[in-house]
């Protein structure tokens, strides 16, 4: 009950009147990243992150986190309408979207994307309440070992889960931990990697590869497919919505698993994208009408909308209880916490119940806020995309140079921001995945740090990392979800065995 | 590509050949890695395991995922995949040209002009707008981020000599 308790103060935080004014800036920021191309979720918060230095950390919370909440509904408005998934997670919504939109639905469709949305994230915000402080008191007991234990965990999962060859993933994910590794060794005080480059002393901050591989690298990809917008015009109006709504109900199976797949992929770090894709693919399979999905049917938006949306939301459990975010973006909201002075990991349920209280709550007010601002402002949201991308793409480029630059205010990082772009562009280009190499960058020291700490306490024996019951779990997750493909391809073939 | 006449196959470079130059980059990247470590110690000292130690094996990791990418990818049968099409490139380039030029501006002259500068330049060239909405652009976008960034949030960012002449 103490949980229901420090949830009603959570509200009372949220509910000052700056906090509200932020949270709806906020959203309305982050609907306009989703929807413009090459601002995504992760460096549109990178981005915006200077600005809340001045801001106590509760408000810049909120406003970052309801960024992040607006940039998942904004993605399934460029889906629908043009046929252009504005985040990687709405390019499930496409394949019935946008026909929805073509057979002139795309009020229905957008109502259904929007609601189904709006329950995904429901879903994983009780989840997490009720669920985070436990996992944090858990957590507690978690010495350098099980700390090291849950990195090797997660980044075990990104190998596993990730479609990407695992190869390329290890390569990414290293190259990550490589970067991280630049600059002042904290335990010894020696520096390294730096080869003598004074400006290689402070590192490679994750901020400036997260906007340069995610929002440099974006316009790239953007300018070589040389688009032009042909979109389908939607207005939304109160008939329409209830209408929709009227009808979900009937889809309760498919919300309902599809809430499910979403926050087991949040958690675990495999991100909204697979969550959607995947929750599609089996809502396709299962389904009465089945067949016609592809053709424009409001369960082909609904699925993989609730699965985005809940994986997106539950990354942050992670974040929170364990400090060891599910997606990029929770990883730069992380980054933002340790800005603010705050640790992440479970002693922040202990430390800063305010903060992290005022963060749940928001999250379930923010969403609420999010549902009505995209469903009254979806004209004006399709009318932003209609600005053609040669005045667009300037400015996104001058707002991540901006960004690059605040964050340790050096013009090195603005070239270093390029770089990450072309970079970005061409491994994207070549099948590595970026997501694993921020969250490497991002988690590096620490996992080094609980890395070495292990192996001083075992004098250099790797067996520390079985020695007991907890830690021997943890590390037989991470390589179950390392060879998770094996593991999955073998037992298929079992079974397909023909009995004797 | 809808421009190019019928029968007439889009050139430009094989995306086997990139492959296997990024698979060659990771590579000499995981040997810069090592050989850090290597000078920084990856042995235990007196503090424990040394600052190189830990880089030392994240390098190792880096090397052999490289040379299986580069296995995978000289051994994948030759196919006409293309990584782009040159004028596919020609149109990346035409963002990462302005922008390197833009980068190295703002060292310079300050981050405002030299963004006013992108942004009118992208516009005409790319855009062919009109010098009304050009211009309009070009100096309010920067005019409106001094006020928020400046003014609002009372973070500096970099000026040059037009400012300085400004008195800020």
């Amino acid at each position: 009950m103490e949980e229901i308790t420090n949830l009603f103060h959570g509200f009372a935080v949220v509910l000052q009147p700056f906090n509200i004014m932020v949270m709806v800036v906020g959203i309305l920021l982050g609907v306009i990243i989703g929807v413009l191309p090459g601002l995504g979720g992760a460096n549109g918060v990178a981005i915006l992150l200077p600005l809340t230095f001045s801001m106590s950390p509760t408000s810049a919370i909120i406003m970052l986190s309801c960024i992040y909440w607006g940039a998942l509904f904004g993605g399934a408005i460029t889906s629908i309408l043009f046929n252009i998934p504005g985040e990687p997670w709405s390019v499930a919504t496409t394949f019935d979207g946008h026909p929805m939109a073509q057979k002139g639905q795309a009020g229905e469709a957008l109502t259904a994307a929007f609601t189904s949305s709006f329950v995904g994230a429901l879903f994983a915000v009780i989840m997490i309440t009720l669920v985070a402080p436990l996992v944090a008191a858990f957590a507690l007991r978690f010495g350098p070992a099980e700390k090291f234990g849950v990195y090797f965990l997660a980044f075990c999962s990104f190998v596993g889960m990730s479609k990407e060859p695992p190869s390329k993933t290890v390569a990414a994910m290293m190259i990550g931990f490589a970067l991280a590794s630049v600059g002042l060794d904290k335990m010894t005080g020696q520096l390294r990697l730096t080869f003598g480059f004074m400006e290689l002393l402070t590192g490679f901050d994750f901020l400036i590869a997260v906007i340069g591989l995610f929002g440099i690298g974006e316009i790239l990809l953007t300018m070589e497919e040389g688009l032009s917008f042909k979109g389908r015009s939607a207005t939304i109006n109160s008939r329409v919505v209830f209408q929709t709504w009227a009808q979900l109900p009937r889809y309760w199976v498919t919300l309902l698993r599809s809430c499910i797949i979403g926050c087991w992929m949040g958690i675990t770090p495999a991100g909204a994208t697979p969550a959607s894709f995947m929750s599609y693919g089996i809502a396709k399979r299962t389904s009465k009408n089945g067949r016609e999905f592809g053709t424009g049917v409001i369960e082909g938006v609904v699925a993989p909308e609730t699965a985005a949306h809940a994986a997106g939301t539950s990354a942050l459990l992670p974040m929170l209880a364990l400090g060891v975010p599910g997606s990029p973006t929770a990883a730069v909201l992380l980054g933002g916490l340790l800005i603010w002075g705050l640790q992440p990991g479970p002693m922040l349920f202990v430390e800063n119940k305010e903060f992290v209280w005022g963060l749940i709550a928001s999250m379930y007010l923010g969403n609420i806020v999010g549902l009505i601002i995209v469903l009254t402002c979806v004209p004006l949201l399709a009318a932003i995309l209609r600005i053609p991308f040669s005045i667009i793409a300037p400015v996104i480029l001058v707002l991540c140079s901006i960004g690059a630059y605040t964050v340790h205010n050096s013009t090195f990082d603005v070239m270093l921001m390029l770089v990450f772009g072309v970079l970005g562009y061409v491994m994207k280009k070549c099948n590595y995945p970026l997501a694993p190499l921020v969250l490497a960058i991002v988690l590096g020291d620490k996992a080094e740090e609980s890395f070495r700490q292990s192996l001083l306490a075992s004098q250099g024996s790797l067996a520390i990392f079985w020695s007991n019951g907890l830690v021997g779990t943890i590390m037989a997750l991470g390589l179950i979800a390392l060879f998770w493909p094996l593991i999955s391809n073998g037992w298929a073939r079992l079974r397909s065995r023909p009995a004797f | 590509m809808d421009k190019a006449s019928p029968g007439a196959v889009p050139a430009g470079p094989g995306l086997r050949a990139v492959e296997i130059g990024v698979a060659i980059g990771t590579a000499v990247f995981a040997l810069i890695v090592i050989a850090g470590s290597l000078k920084a110690g990856i042995n235990w000292g007196i503090e424990g395991p040394r600052a190189g130690f830990f880089p030392f094996y994240i390098g190792l990791f880096i090397l052999v995922s490289s040379i299986i990418n580069l296995v995978q990818a000289v051994t994948t049968q030759k196919n006409d995949k293309l990584f782009a099409d040159w004028e596919q490139l020609s149109r990346v380039a035409s963002v990462v040209v302005p922008t390197a030029v833009y980068v190295w501006l703002v060292s310079w002259i300050g981050i405002y002009v030299s963004s006013a500068l992108l942004i009118g330049v992208f516009m005409k060239w790319l855009g062919r707008y009109g010098w009304g909405l050009v211009l309009g652009i070009a100096i309010g976008v920067p005019l409106i981020t001094f006020v928020v960034f400046e003014k609002w949030f009372l973070v500096p960012l970099p000026k040059g000599p037009v400012e300085e002449w400004l008195g800020f």
